[in-house]
């Protein structure tokens, strides 16, 4: 029982759940996008320089 | 114009880079205890509030995103101004970085005010100065998200972005005293009264986690998106080809 008073909220469950899962997201969103957007950076630089190493050595030899 | 050699120091995107790798991981684990002491104390422990009954609980989440939406708006045009003035690009990058962080601390304090009005004023939304207001705060940060992806440059955009962040300043005391000012729905300050605060301990420490768990936040993230804007900045500087393990070869 003690857990359904819990989750009801004095029968403000819907407000109160609705703005925490809302609350949850936004924030999820906020750390998921810039720790992709790093690893993206990062790989998409390493790509960048061993072309431009491939190119370079091609010239050479 | 003079700046003191320790900022120059810490404007240095090398240095910032490393700093900012354990800033963010300490922010980050200290956020996520906050986060775990703050909602067990606001939706456990503390009674329930006796005119609003539990749906008072939005508070813990609501207050310190508002907060934070002020905040952000501030180091946002702080940091601005600084690479408007001493063309530091640390500064134009960490102004940038913090406009999605706001505009979402801004989007959750007015979603979450609108959940909590429609049970306590029975309406999601009122043309008051305070909902009006923090409207505005959201389109100032949309608006410096749009106008940063409108250049081609990014040094001219920060720029641009600077200017249209200090115009927008205006809009920081509006929001902080337009439940003074005018007559709202909204009620007054409870804790940042000059005299005692009214509201119970019990009450108010989750409050002081939760603010603290999002201001870590905002910290711990903004540092990761420093990083990549630095590494973008900067990629063609030999430190980051030697972080980035293709140092070999290139002299």
């Amino acid at each position: 029982m003690a857990l359904n008073d819990f989750f009801s909220m004095g029968g403000y469950g819907a407000y109160v759940w609705s703005s925490y899962g809302i609350c949850a997201v936004v924030l999820l969103l906020n750390v998921i996008q810039p720790i992709i957007r790093e690893r993206r950076t990062i790989r998409e630089l390493q790509k960048r320089f061993s072309l431009a190493k491939e190119n370079k050595s091609d010239k050479h030899s | 114009m003079y700046l003191p050699k320790w900022l120059h120091q810490f404007g240095a995107p090398k240095y910032f880079y490393d700093l900012s790798l354990c800033i963010s991981r300490w922010a980050g684990i200290i956020c996520i205890i906050c986060f775990i002491c703050g909602l067990y104390g606001g939706l456990v422990l503390a009674p329930a509030d006796y005119q609003q009954g539990d749906s008072f609980r939005i508070m813990y989440i609501h207050v310190p995103s508002a907060w934070m939406s002020l905040f952000v708006y501030m180091v946002m045009a702080i940091a601005g101004g600084i690479g408007l003035i001493w063309r530091i690009k640390l500064a134009e990058i960490v102004a940038r970085s913090s406009a999605p962080i706001g505009a979402s601390f801004t989007f959750l304090a007015l979603v979450t005010g609108s959940i909590w009005g429609k049970p306590m004023w029975g309406t999601w939304w009122v043309w008051d100065a305070r909902l009006t207001s923090e409207l505005i705060l959201l389109f100032l940060y949309l608006g410096y998200i749009a106008l940063q992806s409108a250049f081609e440059d990014r040094r001219v955009a920060a720029r641009a972005g600077a200017i249209l962040a200090l115009v927008g300043i205006v809009n920081i005391p509006i929001i902080h005293y337009s439940v003074e000012w005018w007559s709202t729905l909204h009620q007054g300050p409870t804790i940042t009264k000059l005299d005692k605060p009214s509201i119970h301990l019990s009450m108010l420490i989750p409050l002081l986690f939760m603010v603290f768990a999002f201001k870590t936040f905002y910290i711990s993230t903004l540092l990761i998106r420093v990083r990549s804007e630095i590494l973008e900045y900067e990629c063609n500087t030999s430190w980051v080809k030697q972080l980035l393990g293709i140092n070999n070869g290139i002299k």
